[in-house]
């Protein structure tokens, strides 16, 4: 290093690598992605959330949830289910087979080789391909991936769980009321949450003529005074509704699942 | 005095205005940063505690914590050190000392903005690139100001020939406008990239500068005070420059963490890299050993060793980051406390100290003054390290616990506590800082406007003499 033009010219070497591969080659790669399909269903995924949920992703932005939460689902791997669909002609045989093998939790390569056992005495079999990972089902159903967020400015991957991962909460705890109410007092519906209440996003006013129809439904300890009762404001609606935008609930190509069936036995309601 | 002191003295007193331009605003950041950081961190001692007040809850609060402490403190207060080593090894006095004047008052500016604006809940939303455009385009100007003085500085220099701080600093002033347009360009523009694009760049300008730039600034400042201080030359400039190749290669590919969702090969890629950094670690670990051990100065708390811990705290958080990077233990601690550990050890526990230790050896220096506090430095120096450690080794077991766990609160609640305590030590350890800045500034200014008042007084006794 003679001179400060060799130093110059030696750091934008080393940082103009790092920037084509880590700014210039996922923006080609990723710039231009478009809607993928859902598999089995076909149906194109993802759709762009609702203007409530889009507004609410700001408010989830301005209030910093990012630091506590994550979005973004772990996957370790797959395992393989073999079910057992119709027993065939020789229901004895396929029941005295069907005791001797694993047939949860497999490989690709053993469940194929239980598959064709049970195949070849007359059993019809599926096999069900389903993600494991710590994460699962704990908090979603597979692993996240960049589709997911197609939609999403900002995107809120987020790099801290202190709180619990809501790439899927949307699936999970689908309701508006228990949202609102755990985002006004968290501990109300978890007990020993650690999560900060919102109070800010709600208002606590003197009951009209009527009780609004709006009002949290709080168990006494979070109760308002005799006489007031807690409103959302907009801004905590449009936070529920983004809540409740995160799913990431369908088996897409590059995250496979295999969906739960609905049971045909219950009556459809 | 000699005609060598009187010349060195010119070249320190010509830093003086821009520097305690710099370092006035930055003490103040630093207090302001370690005291946000100790209200978000109450959320955990009490949730309820800021249920009706939005600008001090924890998501508001911590992201602002941070930035003051990054962007208040670390960027400024090692500017100003740079630029007192630029004129130092140019042995010439600062060119153009009004700019950095005008750009040390707009960064500040741009910081009270950014902060203001994460409170109020105008914040970007990606880490480390909170704070809003106005505020960045500040900074950014602010940045390029002080970095025309500083290569203009570095063009008079009367020895051709470069030292190893040269090259890492230089870098650094190319590294940061890069990196800090690139990611606001792309992310915070009116039609920023699409999808996780944004995520990938964020990820890629967090680890450029917490890694990359407080790297090459902090041991350009260092591998220049460690032979000063320990009266023994740098063991060796090749070890150095292997060091400034090999760190800035490996170094800018770190950053993406594994099982993010993205193309699989970003995170395999930053594996790589990461594991790499080992290189330039163990190179860092050889010349601060040979060149440290040698020495024969007492530090007794003084600014060698500042810099001595420093340097071990940079050797450390490369390991925990390099950890982070593989597979297996990536899987335990990813999302954990253990992310926070290694970004307070390499912030505070190895930048903060390492410029803290150069600004109490230069000040003194520039102002042609003694500290008004000298024993503070020592003090100082204790409740640091003290600080640091009780907040980093807390929040490290408490993250792996809490990756052991499966991400349960409850395990890691008692780590959190401790850090608090930590976070306390180094707000007392601040404050002691800023107390040694201010009243410096002040006496200078006090002294300035009796020189004035003399000046304004003088010519005027004479009038009256003649008449």
């Amino acid at each position: 290093m003679k001179n400060g033009f060799s130093v110059f010219i030696a750091a934008f070497i080393a940082l103009g690598a790092s920037w084509c591969g880590f700014v210039l080659a996922p923006v080609l790669q990723l710039g231009t992605a478009k809607q993928t399909t859902i598999l089995v269903s076909g149906d194109t995924y993802p759709v762009q959330r609702t203007g409530d949920a889009t507004l609410g992703l700001q408010v989830y932005r301005a209030n910093g949830c990012t630091a506590c939460h994550t979005e973004q689902i772990q996957q370790d791997g797959v395992v393989f289910d073999v079910v057992l669909t119709a027993a065939g002609k020789n229901p004895v045989v396929v029941s005295n087979l069907i005791s001797t093998l694993k047939l949860t939790g497999l490989t690709k390569e053993a469940a194929d080789s239980a598959n064709d056992k049970i195949t070849t005495v007359g059993g019809k079999v599926e096999t069900h391909l389903i993600p494991t990972g710590r994460d699962i089902p704990r908090w979603g159903i597979r692993r996240s991936v960049a589709t997911d967020f197609l939609y999403d400015s900002p995107v809120q991957l987020g790099s801290q769980r202190i709180g619990p991962d809501l790439a899927d909460v949307g699936a999970r705890l689908g309701n508006a009321d228990w949202q609102l109410l755990h985002l006004y007092a968290p501990q109300s519906v978890v007990k020993n949450s650690g999560m900060p209440p919102f109070h800010f996003l709600f208002e606590t006013k003197k009951i009209g003529d009527a009780p609004s129809p709006d009002a949290l439904n709080l168990p006494k300890e979070f109760a308002p005074p005799a006489g007031y009762e807690v409103v959302p404001t907009t801004e905590a609606k449009q936070l529920s509704a983004y809540l409740l935008s995160l799913r990431a609930d369908v088996p897409l190509y590059e995250a496979p699942f295999t969906p739960a069936q609905v049971s045909t036995n219950v009556p459809a309601k | 005095m000699n005609v060598n002191e009187i010349s060195q003295q010119k070249i320190d007193t010509s830093c003086r205005v821009p520097l305690l331009a710099l370092f006035g605003g930055a003490a103040l950041w630093l207090v302001v940063g370690l005291t946000l950081s100790i209200i978000a961190s109450l959320t955990f001692h009490a949730p309820q505690m800021f249920a009706d007040c939005p600008l001090l809850t924890y998501g508001h609060a911590q992201p602002a914590a941070n930035d003051a402490i990054l962007y208040g403190f670390c960027i400024p207060a090692a500017l100003g050190v740079m630029l007192w080593i630029f004129a130092r090894l140019s042995q010439t006095e600062l060119v153009l000392p009004l700019v950095p004047v005008v750009a040390a008052n707009i960064w500040h500016l741009g910081v009270f903005i950014g902060l203001i604006a994460i409170l109020i809940g105008d914040s970007t939303g990606f880490m480390w690139l909170e704070f809003p455009r106005g505020s960045s385009v500040l900074l950014f100007a602010a940045f390029l100001l002080i970095a025309v003085s500083a290569v203009a500085t570095f063009g008079q220099r009367k020895e051709r020939e470069l030292y190893p701080s040269h090259w890492f600093l230089l870098a650094a002033l190319l590294w940061f406008p890069w990196i800090y347009s690139t990611a606001n360009l792309l992310i915070e523009s009116g039609h920023p990239v699409r999808g996780v694009t944004q995520a990938v760049i964020g990820w890629w300008f967090a680890d450029n500068l917490i890694f990359v730039w407080l790297a090459l600034v902090g041991l350009g400042v260092a591998f220049y005070f460690l032979p000063k201080l320990g009266e023994r030359p740098l063991q060796s400039s090749h070890f150095a420059l292997f060091v400034f190749w090999t760190l800035m290669i490996f170094g800018t590919w770190c950053g993406i963490p594994q099982g993010a969702p993205v193309p699989a090969w970003l995170p395999a890629l930053s594996s790589v890299a990461s594991g790499l950094t080992i290189v330039p670690l163990i190179v860092i670990a050889i010349i601060f050993v040979k060149t440290v051990c040698g020495a024969n100065t007492n530090c007794k708390g003084g600014p060698f060793c500042y810099i001595k811990f420093g340097t071990v705290a940079f050797l450390l958080s490369t390991l925990m980051l390099i950890s982070s990077g593989c597979p297996h233990f990536s899987k335990i601690v990813e999302f954990t406390w253990f992310g926070p550990a290694q970004t307070q050890l390499q912030i505070l526990g190895f930048f903060a100290i390492v410029i803290c230790g150069a600004i109490y050896e230069l000040l003194p220096r520039v102002m042609g003054f003694e500290l008004p506090f000298p024993k503070f430095v020592r003090v100082q120096h204790w409740l640091f390290m003290l600080g640091i450690i009780l907040l980093v080794v807390s929040l490290a077991i408490g993250g792996i616990e809490q990756g052991l766990k499966n991400y349960s609160l409850e395990s890691s609640l008692p780590f959190l506590r401790v850090s608090t305590t930590g976070l306390l030590f180094l707000l007392l350890g601040s404050l002691l800082f800023a107390a040694n800045i201010f009243v410096m500034t002040f006496k200078w200014k006090l002294a300035l406007i009796k020189s004035v008042v003399a000046y304004i007084k003088s010519p005027l006794e004479t009038a009256e003499v003649k008449s």
